[in-house]
């Protein structure tokens, strides 16, 4: 974590988004990470998504827990509130925030020690509610911040940097996201900003619960031969499923790929997103299939990337506890409390 | 056989119920506790419950009391016995003179009664299987004609119950009618086969005024509904599930908008109690008022986050109903042994603002209150409420709300005050009064943004670990926490008719048993102060109090005596001058408790140099 921030000097030439914003604009104090660390790339990978959605980086809520991954929020959106809470325990602070104002875009930050040891249950739970948010793991196989402990997500066989052997079995949160009901699942690459960055996109403008993992190398622990989460590895075994683009607006479809390569989604909000088959067989619109896609792959060591699934016409939270569209954080007392009159009648009815 | 006079007594007894869990007995016992304040007579109940669902011994008491006194008086002058697992325990009870009521329909032999009680039987059994083919219907009305039978021997007017059980069963006439044939069934029996009335007897008079009658946690529930409350997040546990369970049906009937016919709250059960808390945090965080209702085991849950809270300045409300610990220690029993847990929990130097009320009025206004406690001091605010008045009915004032009350939203910076040019650090203690101002999230677009982390950081909230930076921030927190001490609710002093050098200190739900033991004491001519500590941290009174008197009771109901431990903490008084009045089985103070426990106490310090002097 830093409190560098960066010079506020623009070139006048750089460009602009529709908002009239700069790539500066988007990005956040000087990282602290190790110099190479996965995590370094997927901060700018949310700063090049929330860029091109055009967002207003104020109208962003991040919020994490606590490890490498979780400082990261530091480094994006200098213009938005962060929240670095507790280990493990960001999901439930997002779905509260998310509670009190509905109107702002939730980005949830996390690391595998974070979401699939301590916070395993938050994890789970909070998509299971369908929490309106970007739910980003950065995946690492390891405890970054402790220094190199093998996380639950360190594939059995593995091996640490000492050449200790994971005896333990991983926990694919991907799977178990899919498993949850999540509605937009996707996994990623920290090193393939060209998947990344319109994946992220996608998310964010998914309503409902939208979970990516991304795998993120540890250059400090977790980055040698034996690991199954290096950069070399991950590269090896990387099976993508499709491409995306994000074309925000409704715009038409102007990509002009084979036909049939081609499949458009339509978002909630209008959005569309063109996702370029790779594996020709696969639906993204196929819970089971993304399931048993995702074990078939893994068994043969191979990891599977890209939008897994993602159903255009999820729900929220705030769907099913049927809440006003003005956000909580702004109704006053005269929309909340009853008054003296209701009172007496209460009490009239309490004798 | 009576070898002692029966007790003769009106509207001044104490009924218990002694039923197996499950049998259905709960309303017909309420009903009576009811019945009895519509006779305009003031009624004390306790629901004596085990953390089970089924099969359990389970007690109903009803305090009958024209006086007034609300705490638990101790003894059982009627114990109507209908559990015969608890049957020896029951009689032995029940107070010299007292009656035992029971199920004749097996007769009991002579020799498992007492001597100096009165026996009734009522073949309870046999009227309900002659009249009933129902199972399940003979049990139910079982309840119902041991109170037509109580309500003859108890010389009380059947309209008035029948009253009750119109307005129980509005809209449903069969159950309506077949109650009522009950309760006149057991009535019919007594008054044919039974002397009627005995000696306790219950009479028409007017001593319950506009005064109503509520649990704890249903108040509580509805001053987080009056303060603004539009999320909670919570997880069962007793006894404070009753509090989430009272929000939603309280929410359900007026936060509804009226329009659309959406929900103008939140509500959501979360997978554990560190959920339920980050949840409040987190909407706290985003402007939202937010709270959570929980006990012991949830507490200790929580205290990471309450650290948090503290630290990171963020609002949250706690309502904590107290029951006997340590671990799940006696779930279903009362006690107040949460003070130390709560005023210092989570690891560090922390300390959080208690409000203690003493009864569902006070719980309702408190709660209401700790909304814009958290807010303006941005911190965790702890209700602490315990089983005995959270899920007990208790005869209170009316709840009063006074329609030109504002929110007190607390120090938020809005875009205009940033836009103003107003300098903004988060931890900036601008007004000298250790509180900083917040901004919410998506304020504004280059101005008052800032990241929030329990991570020690400085005045602009910059991530710092400079030893002044954050000795300077916890300093400010000690000023922040001693602003609190004149927004909380104050100390309420009682003192004595004539001057003394003692005093008595209490809080909380023993409020009722201790008015009622200066009574008692005063007749044993003992004369105390006293001081109802109404919050921590302490007043000035409270030491001003301390000052004042030699010796000072503090009583409570938990072994360590935490809230001594708590004054002289804060105090740094001599702990000799404070003596620990502590009560703690999980039943409820008494006031024949406090008084002898005092009073003993007291007669000592008076006796001894006395007999010395003579030997
Ligand atoms: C309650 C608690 N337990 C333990 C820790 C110590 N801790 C800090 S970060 C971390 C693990 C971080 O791992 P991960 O989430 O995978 O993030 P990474 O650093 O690898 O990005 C741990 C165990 C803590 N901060 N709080
Ligand atoms: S320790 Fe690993 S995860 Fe942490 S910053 Fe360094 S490379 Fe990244």
């Amino acid at each position: 974590m830093t409190y560098i921030a960066k010079p506020k000097f623009h070139h006048p030439g750089l460009k602009k988004n529709e908002l009239g914003y700069t790539h500066r604009d988007y990005e956040g104090k000087i990282s602290t990470l190790c110099a190479g660390c996965g995590h370094d790339s997927i901060t700018a990978s949310i700063i090049e998504a929330c860029y091109e959605l055009s967002i207003e980086p104020h109208r962003v809520a991040k919020i994490s827990g606590i490890g490498c991954s979780s400082k990261t929020p530091d480094y994006f959106l200098g213009n938005s509130h962060g929240f670095n809470s507790v280990h493990g325990r960001m999901p439930s602070v997002l779905t509260g925030a998310n509670l009190a104002n509905r109107d702002l875009i939730y980005l949830g930050v996390s690391g595998d020690g974070d979401s699939a040891s301590i916070g395993f249950g938050q994890f789970a739970h909070s998509i299971r509610r369908g929490v309106n948010m970007t739910y980003i793991v950065e995946n690492n196989g390891v405890y970054g911040l402790t220094k190199g402990q093998f996380s639950a997500t360190a594939d059995r066989g593995s091996k640490s940097k000492k050449g200790v052997t994971n005896t333990d079995n991983a926990i694919d949160l991907v799977a178990i996201a899919l498993q949850l009901g999540a509605t937009f699942v996707a996994r990623s690459f920290s090193g393939d900003k060209t998947q990344l960055v319109p994946l992220i996109a996608a998310a964010i403008r998914h309503k409902g619960a939208s979970f990516i993992d991304v795998i993120s190398p540890c250059i400090a622990f977790n980055n040698h031969a034996g690991s199954t989460k290096s950069f070399d590895y991950v590269r090896e075994h990387n099976d993508a499923v499709n491409r995306l683009d994000v074309l925000v607006g409704r715009d038409p479809i102007s990509v002009d790929y084979a036909p049939g390569a081609v499949q458009v989604v339509e978002q909630h909000d209008g959005s569309k997103i063109a996702l370029r088959k790779i594996d020709a067989d696969y639906d993204p619109h196929d819970r089971l299939g993304a399931m048993t896609f995702l074990q078939k792959h893994a068994a043969k060591g191979q990891i599977v990337t890209g939008l897994l699934y993602v159903d255009p016409d999820a729900e929220d939270l705030h769907e099913h506890l049927d809440t006003v569209e003005t956000p909580l954080n702004r109704l006053e007392a005269d929309d909340l409390c009853p008054g003296s009159a209701v009172l007496d009648k209460i009490n009239a009815s309490l004798r | 056989m009576s070898d002692k006079k029966p007790i003769s007594s009106v509207n001044d007894f104490v009924v218990r119920f002694a039923n197996v869990n499950g049998s259905g007995s709960a309303s017909a016992n309420e009903l009576f506790a009811r019945a009895i304040l519509r006779h305009g007579v003031p009624v004390s109940p306790r629901n004596i419950f085990p953390s089970n669902i089924q099969g359990l011994p389970t007690w109903y008491e009803v305090r009958v009391t024209e006086a007034g006194h609300l705490g638990a008086r101790g003894g059982v002058d009627m114990m109507v016995a209908m559990n015969p697992q608890t049957w020896d325990k029951d009689v032995a009870g029940i107070e010299p003179g007292g009656y035992l009521f029971y199920d004749s329909t097996k007769p009991m032999p002579s020799t498992k009664f007492r001597g100096d009680i009165t026996v009734i039987g009522v073949p309870l059994t046999a009227i309900a299987n002659s009249t009933y083919t129902d199972p399940r219907q003979r049990q139910l009305f079982k309840n119902i004609i041991y109170l037509g039978a109580l309500a003859a021997l108890l010389d009380m007017d059947p309209k008035v119950i029948e009253q009750l059980i119109g307005e129980q069963y509005k809209g449903k006439e069969k159950l309506l009618s077949s109650n009522v044939h009950a309760l006149h069934l057991g009535r019919d029996w007594a008054l044919q086969n039974l002397k009627c009335p005995i000696g306790l007897r219950v009479k028409k008079a007017d001593k319950v005024g506009d005064r109503i009658f509520i649990e704890g946690n249903s108040a509580a529930a509805l001053g987080a509904v009056y303060g603004g409350a539009t999320v909670c997040a919570w997880y069962p546990i007793t006894p404070s599930s009753s509090v989430a369970e009272a929000f939603t049906s309280h929410c359900k009937k007026y936060r509804h908008d009226a329009a659309t016919g959406k929900a103008k709250y939140a509500i959501v059960q979360g997978e554990d109690e560190l959920a339920s808390i980050g949840i409040v945090i987190g909407a706290s965080w985003n402007g939202a008022r937010a709270f959570t209702a929980t006990s012991g085991p949830g507490i200790s849950l929580m205290t990471e986050f309450i650290g948090l809270s503290y630290f990171a300045e963020i609002p949250a409300v706690i309502m904590n109903i107290q029951r006997a610990g340590p671990s799940t220690g006696m779930p279903t029993r009362t006690q107040q042994c949460d003070i130390i847990a709560c005023a210092y929990a989570s690891h560090g130097d922390t300390k959080h603002v208690l409000l203690f009320p003493e009864d569902p009025a006070e719980a309702f206004e408190f709660a209401a209150a700790a909304f814009d406690l958290a807010e303006r001091l941005q911190t965790t605010i702890f209700l602490m409420l315990d089983l005995d008045i959270g899920m007990n009915h208790r005869l209170c004032r009316p709840l009063k709300w006074d329609d030109a009350r504002q929110y007190d939203r607390g120090k938020v910076m809005t875009a205009e005050m940033l836009e103003e040019g107003r300098d903004f650090g988060r931890y900036l203690d601008v007004d000298g009064d250790g509180i900083p101002y917040r901004t919410y999230p998506g304020t504004h677009p280059t101005k008052g943004s800032y990241f929030t982390r329990g991570t020690s950081r400085d005045r602009y909230a910059r991530y710092s670990e400079e030893g002044t930076v954050y000795a300077d921030n916890m300093q400010r927190l000690v000023r922040k926490f001693e602003t609190a001490q004149d927004l909380v609710p104050r100390p309420l002093q009682a003192n004595a008719e004539r001057p003394t050098k003692y005093g008595v200190i209490y809080f909380g739900s023993t409020a009722p048993a201790m008015d009622e033991a200066i009574g008692l004491l005063e007749a044993r001519g003992h004369q105390l102060d006293r001081l109802r500590i109404r919050a921590f941290p302490f007043h000035s009174s409270v030491a001003s109090f301390l000052a004042e008197h030699d010796f000072v009771y503090v009583v409570e109901q938990n072994r360590d005596s935490q809230l001594r431990q708590l004054i002289v903490n804060e105090n740094g008084i001599d702990p000799v001058r404070l003596v620990p009045i502590v009560h703690y089985d999980g039943s409820p103070i008494t006031a024949r408790f406090i008084a002898k426990a005092i009073g003993d106490h007291q007669d000592h310090l008076k006796v001894t140099p006395l007999r010395k002097a003579v030997s």
